[in-house]
């Protein structure tokens, strides 16, 4: 399986990254590309802490796994840091396979683990101050459902 | 060991990074924290309500209960908010 996994503080084109984990290839058959983009609702920026070392570990590891349940012909995982404005993009990921259901959930699964395991903190500005973004308990329930359902193809 | 933190952790304890040298006796996690309160006010504060406080030794998760020997570099950071 191709992997390519980056942190990098500039933007990514998800065109070009997509068109990068396809050329050539006549093994897959269905792509699945995720990106997630700075939402507006009131915030003036959002500024993206990781820590160096430890975030590119965890995705390592999370795209192994998602490779070890999903019969997977490639993964791209890009996380931005920095500092964003609404309609920024943040974060992309691209899974191949050969047939949609598992590029789907493998999708899912490697985004709910990114919100949630990837040490990541988001800082929102509003009206000139900042503040912490808390977990959401709705992202550690999604999260949750993979330890607790067991795939189909195992 | 050195120690790491991030997000409103290492803003209330007012440094990204330090090396600490725990007295003996200091094993866990939970008591690497107990111990890390006790240094002053800003560490009282940071960790007021160690229940939400994650941690990770030399890179990896770890509960509350993992033991601290050997760990070179010792993370404590809030829940995470990536993606």
């Amino acid at each position: 399986m191709t992997a390519t996994i980056r942190l990098q503080r500039e933007d990514f084109d998800a065109a070009v990254e997509q068109a990068a984990l396809t050329r050539g290839r006549t093994d897959i058959g269905a792509v699945v590309a995720f990106t997630g983009i700075c939402r507006g609702e009131g915030i003036d920026a959002l500024t993206l802490e990781y820590y160096a070392g430890m975030a590119e570990t965890e995705i390592v590891r999370h795209v192994a796994e998602a490779e070890r349940r999903w019969p997977l012909k490639g993964v791209t995982v890009i996380h931005r840091f920095g500092r964003f404005v609404p309609g920024d993009n943040i974060v992309l990921v691209i899974t191949a396979a050969a047939h949609r259901g598992d590029a789907f959930a493998a999708a899912e699964f490697l985004m709910d683990y990114l919100k949630t395991r990837a040490p990541f903190w988001k800082q929102e500005e509003r009206a000139g101050r900042a503040s912490w973004v808390d977990a959401r308990d709705a992202d550690d329930a999604a999260a949750e459902r993979w330890s607790a359902r067991p795939h189909a193809a195992e | 060991m050195r120690v790491v933190y991030f997000a409103w952790v290492r803003e209330r304890v007012g440094k990204s990074d330090e090396m600490v040298e725990p007295p003996a006796g200091v094993s866990t996690v939970s008591d690497l924290i107990d111990w890390l309160r006790t240094r002053g006010e800003e560490y009282a504060y940071a960790f007021e309500r160690p229940q939400v406080i994650r941690a990770a030794i030399d890179h990896a998760h770890v509960r509350a209960d993992a033991v601290i020997a050997g760990a070179r570099e010792i993370a404590f950071f809030p829940p995470m908010t990536g993606g």
